[in-house]
């Protein structure tokens, strides 16, 4: 009975005793859905262009983040760090479609997969290497995003938005919408958009899918920048941030690997509903259920659409 | 030469079919039997036996049961770690619960309840299909994972949340915990290891592993020709979990001796399905290499700048042995993606026509 | 093909040759102290474990250089990476028991690593120092011969807090005290305690575990804490929980000075990224902080100046380099005191623990060492292989630490009876359980 209470009634009354922590916690599901997105975003570009199941995403978040904070620590002016930074990226994509895309075309998906764990390892050794395994923090001011907080005395309490959160949102909407013209609008958009439709389809009207294998890591990898960016700054630039990547994983299935609004509305879906459930209901059960939350939400939607919320419908024929 | 197969003849598909159909393997693997059983126990010190021996065939089960979903059934699997979990709690409670059987029994019947877990968290695979099912076996995983660090009731209420092994006896010899010696410990790992592979591989060639090939390759024609989908990919499930469940267990009982949550994270699914992947997809024989390859990889590495008189920094090994790991793994992909034993069976032509190839 | 080839070649140089390499051991030196060190440079916990790695290493170091060692013995100091895994943990210590002789002492610098080495030590005649970590109940020596908790327990540190706390705001009896805790064996150590001392003080507790991956997303905890509204907090966190945690503090405007950090939450690292909005935040300790001291400055000329050292000068006097530190004093300390009782120069496992239980680093003896004031007088017995010695609580300025209480000892009439208790229950399902008998 209490613990009926405890499920169907408590969090609600809570909710409408306390509306400024319920706020507090929605907008806390928004900032973090968003930057799932973000990390989802990456994969699904790489997975629409390429196939690839790109389990390296989370570390390219990280590896980002880091050359950009190690190039500053190196001494090289913020701005230009972060141009560096992505050129790094550009480097990166480059040299995962020369010497791990191209000698790997045709096989299995899941060769393809294991291969990005491959690489997942091998960038967290170089990381380490070259800017050192302890965390750092990220050069926000430097960078000119804002810091601090605004408070807003409402609803009988308070609901303090983090300046950087609301920038991080922001810089969120940019790089959708600005992905969003660059395929619509521009020729390698539309040669993107015929690959991610039919890979022999594409090579047949000269369209070379090393080329679009490189721009899409590329676009990938800016996007993890971003993330780093953004998550580096709430928290700090560290490898562990590569484990929050894993939320981007539940995004994937609730939204679908190929669509970009999926991965969109699966991540903010995602943020809203693990922050809700940890908050309110998570005490329940001894807490921290955010870590495996996301996946049973996304098992369920999977149960009655298999191929996601925006997936492909798939048709399997004999 | 040494394996010529010339005058071997087959005269029933009973002698065709079976386990090691060219006499030279039988004799191969006999011999390598023997060695482990009767010359590493004591020519082996310590260090061997605990740190590569033990580990390399505890895997090596756990890698035969990965190998079994993905490999046989081909449902790709992220959630091994957790169903070794399993096993090594569902043991440990077992063996608190009714300490006057002995261990040996817990072990083997602690992956029962691994399987009946697996079997659970193989429901989805029916309408969940390539890696949206390997992102729901995910789900498994970290719920295995939560539940072990949160459900007090696993680890007795132990206030630092770790299981630890008590002493365990088989007419008065200890065989697990800290008086264990590691020569029994390591021949009880290599008898479970060497049964349970011989019965995975007559498992693979019999009926159940041709229905799990035949809907590796294709679930729908699979179904079309009278192959039940969802008791065939439950009991793939099931087994596979079986073995890693038995696999935990040793790896808590027979080698670590504690374990917490840490032991059985995301990190040890990964490195399972490393070792499925590069010791090759649907091989048995491919599994021991792969756990063989893949344990010992960063114990080389780690050991090889010691050998040379090189003094580098620990951290720096390991930075350089994350690199060296990722980097082989993209290479034997690009090389061989059909694994080490695709290696050994190329190996084995060669080894047919040596010393006088045309 | 020749890929292949190559492929074929590697793999089977693999698995060959890795045992073989493992297990060639270097020559020999001429009387001398092995002491493998388990730290991590890698890895989530990096953050922490890096600094404290150096000082551990570079405190021995020092003594190489400076004065060829101790009484005559080299020290072979080798670091393992553990990456604070429990597994890797035990892997490093099997990998390194037996090499130059055999250890003499291990420092796993994590409890669940401690965990699984308690049981390994009486077997393989090796102690193990947790410094200030680890089981608490340990600290029954009569119990756990082979295992050293000096300088305290984490139940002595918890009942020193909770003593502090005691003293401020008019006593901690009707309070609530919240424990934000990094949900691995070393966050749930204390909790008995804890419970215990709110049953016998008066106070609420509220657990809010922080499990390794929420370590960097911490939201929801401290929106909880929000609502709950504890008059307190006490963290026990370790790695990227730290510097979160005070971040997430900072938002939800919790007062900094009520909130009081493990002394495994107290580093420069931690504080670092909040910087001013961490002003206030307290945290236990039991040591200094700085380079203010003869031997640390020793450590600069001899080690960190010649370039023998991974840290660089000005983290040396951090907080956690000065643990580390610390722990290599409590080590060479042991070694020289088993040099002196047993007359052997290359002591063994054995050796050194009789040199840990009979440990006495006394005010002079410390000023001698050139560290004077920088930790209160250490005394290890048979009996009590931590002793309840007396800790203080540091504060951070903004950029800095500040003692804001004088030495103070823990609770020791609570917490004994309690840790004797403990160990009896870690014994009772180990028959065979091979203790001591202290007179």
């Amino acid at each position: 009975m209490e613990l009926l209470y405890g499920i169907f009634v408590d969090p609600f009354v809570q909710m409408w005793e306390f509306p400024d922590l319920l706020v507090q916690v929605l907008w806390e599901g928004f900032v973090s859905g968003t930057l799932y997105a973000l990390i989802a975003l990456g994969f699904v570009l790489i997975f629409k262009a390429s196939g690839v199941f790109n389990f390296a995403q989370g570390i390219m978040v990280v590896f980002g983040a880091l050359s950009l904070v190690g190039l500053y620590a190196f001494g090289v002016p913020a701005y230009l760090a972060l141009i560096l930074s992505i050129a790094i990226m550009g480097v990166l994509a480059y040299s995962v479609e020369r010497v791990v895309l191209r000698p790997l075309v045709n096989q299995e998906p899941i060769i393809l997969f294991m291969a990005t764990i491959g690489l997942n390892y091998f960038l967290i050794g170089l990381g380490e290497m070259i800017f050192g395994g302890e965390p750092k923090t990220m050069i926000t001011e430097e960078l000119g995003l804002p810091k601090g907080a605004w408070d807003f005395e409402m609803l009988g309490g308070f609901v303090s938005i983090q300046r950087i959160d609301a920038a991080a949102a922001i810089i969120a909407g940019i790089l959708v919408g600005g992905l969003a013209i660059f395929f619509n609008k521009t020729r390698i958009g539309r040669a993107l958009r015929a690959v991610a439709d039919d890979h022999q389809a594409a090579l047949s009207v000269g369209i070379s899918l090393n080329q679009i294998w490189r721009i899409v890591w590329f676009a990938a990898g800016i996007v993890a920048l971003a993330t780093g960016i953004m998550w580096g700054a709430r928290s700090d630039v560290s490898f562990a941030l590569s484990i929050v990547a894993l939320k981007a994983l539940p995004v994937l299935i609730l939204g679908g690997f190929t669509s970009i609004p999926g991965a969109i509305i699966g991540g903010l879906i995602i943020g809203f509903s693990e922050k809700l459930a940890e908050f309110y209901w998570g005490p329940l059960v001894g807490g921290s259920i955010e870590s495996w939350f996301p996946y049973f939400l996304a098992l369920i939607f999977l149960w009655f659409r298999p191929q996601g919320l925006f997936g492909e419908k798939i048709i399997d024929r004999v | 030469m040494l394996y010529r197969e010339a005058g071997q003849f087959k005269t029933n598909y009973r002698a065709d079919q079976a386990v090691f159909p060219i006499r030279q393997d039988f004799i191969g693997i006999a011999a390598l039997l023997a060695v482990l059983f009767l010359v590493v126990p004591f020519t082996f010190n310590d260090y061997w036996l605990n740190a590569i021996m033990i580990p390399t065939m505890i895997f090596a089960l756990a890698a035969i049961g990965l190998n079994i979903l993905t490999g046989y059934a081909g449902q790709l699997s992220l959630g091994t770690g957790g169903f070794m979990g399993v096993g090594a709690y569902a043991c440990y409670k077992l063996v608190t619960i009714f300490p006057e059987v002995n261990v040996l029994i817990h072990i083997l019947l602690s992956g029962f309840f691994a399987a009946g877990v697996g079997f659970l968290f193989g429901l989805p695979s029916l309408r969940i299909k390539g890696f949206y099912l390997a992102v729901a076996t995910l789900a498994s995983q970290f719920f295995l994972e939560w539940a072990f660090g949160r459900v007090a009731w696993l680890y007795n209420y132990n206030p630092s949340g770790a299981i630890e092994v008590p002493n365990q006896y088989l007419f008065g010899v200890a065989i697990a915990g800290a008086p264990a010696s590691s020569v029994t410990r390591y021949i009880i790992v290599l008898t479970i290891v060497v049964a349970l592979a011989l019965i995975a591989s007559n498992l693979v060639r019999g009926r159940f592993g041709r229905a799990w090939m035949a809907v590796r390759d294709m679930d729908i024609a699979a179904e079309l020709i009278g192959i039940r989908l969802l008791p065939t990919k439950l009991l793939a499930f099931s087994i596979s979990s079986y073995y890693a469940g038995v696999a935990g267990a040793l790896m808590v009982f027979m080698w670590l001796g504690a374990a917490e949550v840490e032991s059985f994270d995301i990190n040890h699914s990964f490195l399972i399905l490393f070792m499925v992947i590069i010791g090759g997809l649907g091989s048995i024989l491919g599994s021991f290499l792969g756990a063989a390859f893949i344990w010992n990889l960063p114990i080389l590495l780690r050991a090889m700048p010691k050998y040379f008189g090189a003094d580098i920094n620990a951290a720096t090994v390991e930075h350089v042995q994350f690199m060296i790991v990722g980097g082989l793994i993209i290479f034997f992909l690009i090389v061989e993606p059909n694994g080490l034993a695709r290696l050994w069976s190329i190996a084995k032509e060669k080894l047919r026509r040596w010393p006088f190839p045309y | 093909m020749s890929l292949k080839k190559l492929a074929l070649g590697v793999a089977a140089a693999a698995m060959l040759g890795s045992g073989l390499l493992a297990s060639a051991t270097p020559a020999q030196a001429e009387d001398s102290v092995y002491i493998p060190l388990l730290t991590y440079r890698t890895g989530p916990f990096a953050g922490s474990g890096t600094p404290i790695a150096d000082g551990l290493h570079d405190y021995l170091t020092m003594l190489n250089e400076r004065d060829g060692g101790i009484g005559g013995a080299t020290l072979i100091v080798e670091e393992c990476e553990t990456g604070y895994n429990a597994q890797k943990g035990v892997e490093c210590y099997e990998s390194t028991k037996g090499n130059h002789n055999g250890a003499v002492v291990y420092n796993p610098f994590s409890t669940g690593i401690t965990l699984q080495l308690i049981p390994k030590a009486p077997i393989d005649q090796i102690p193990i120092l947790s410094m200030g970590y680890g089981l608490s109940a340990t600290a029954v020596g009569a119990t756990f011969p082979w295992t050293f908790n000096a300088p305290a327990t984490y139940w002595s540190q918890m009942s020193a807090i909770i003593k502090y706390i005691d003293t401020q705001d008019g006593g901690v009896s009707g309070k609530k005290i919240g424990f934000i805790y990094l949900d691995v064996g070393y966050g749930r150590e204390p909790i008995p305690l804890l419970e215990q001392l709110a049953v016998d003080m008066g106070f609420e507790v509220m657990l809010v575990p922080v499990g390794v991956k929420e370590m960097q997303s911490q939201s929801s905890h401290w929106l909880q804490v929000r609502r709950e509204k504890p008059d307190w907090m006490i963290m026990w966190g370790w790695g990227a929980m730290n510097p979160t945690a005070i971040k997430e503090a900072a938002k939800i405007r919790y007062p900094m000075d009520h909130f009081i950090g493990v002394w495994w939450s107290g580093g420069n690292v931690d504080l670092n990224p909040a910087g001013e909005d961490g002003t206030g935040y307290m945290s236990a300790n039991f040591h200094a902080t700085g380079t203010d001291f003869p031997a640390i400055q020793d450590i600069l000329t001899h080690v960190v100046n010649k370039g023998m050292s991974q840290a660089s000068a000005d983290t040396v006097g951090d907080n956690y380099y000065n643990r580390g530190m610390m722990n290599s004093v409590l080590i060479a300390e042991a070694i020289h005191t088993a040099q002196t009782i047993t007359g052997n120069v290359s002591i063994s496992g054995a050796d050194m623990r009789v040199g840990l239980e009979n440990l006495n680093l006394s005010e002079e003896r410390l000023a001698e060492l050139g560290l004077a004031g920088f930790t209160n007088a250490i005394r290890v017995t048979c009996e009590d292989h931590a002793g309840a010695h007396p800790i203080y609580l540091q504060q951070w300025t903004g950029s800095g630490w500040n003692a804001v209480s004088d030495w103070f000892t823990p609770m020791r009439d609570r917490v004994r009876p309690l840790l004797e208790a403990a160990a009896v229950e870690y014994t009772a399902d180990k028959p065979d359980w091979q203790t001591q008998t202290c007179n």
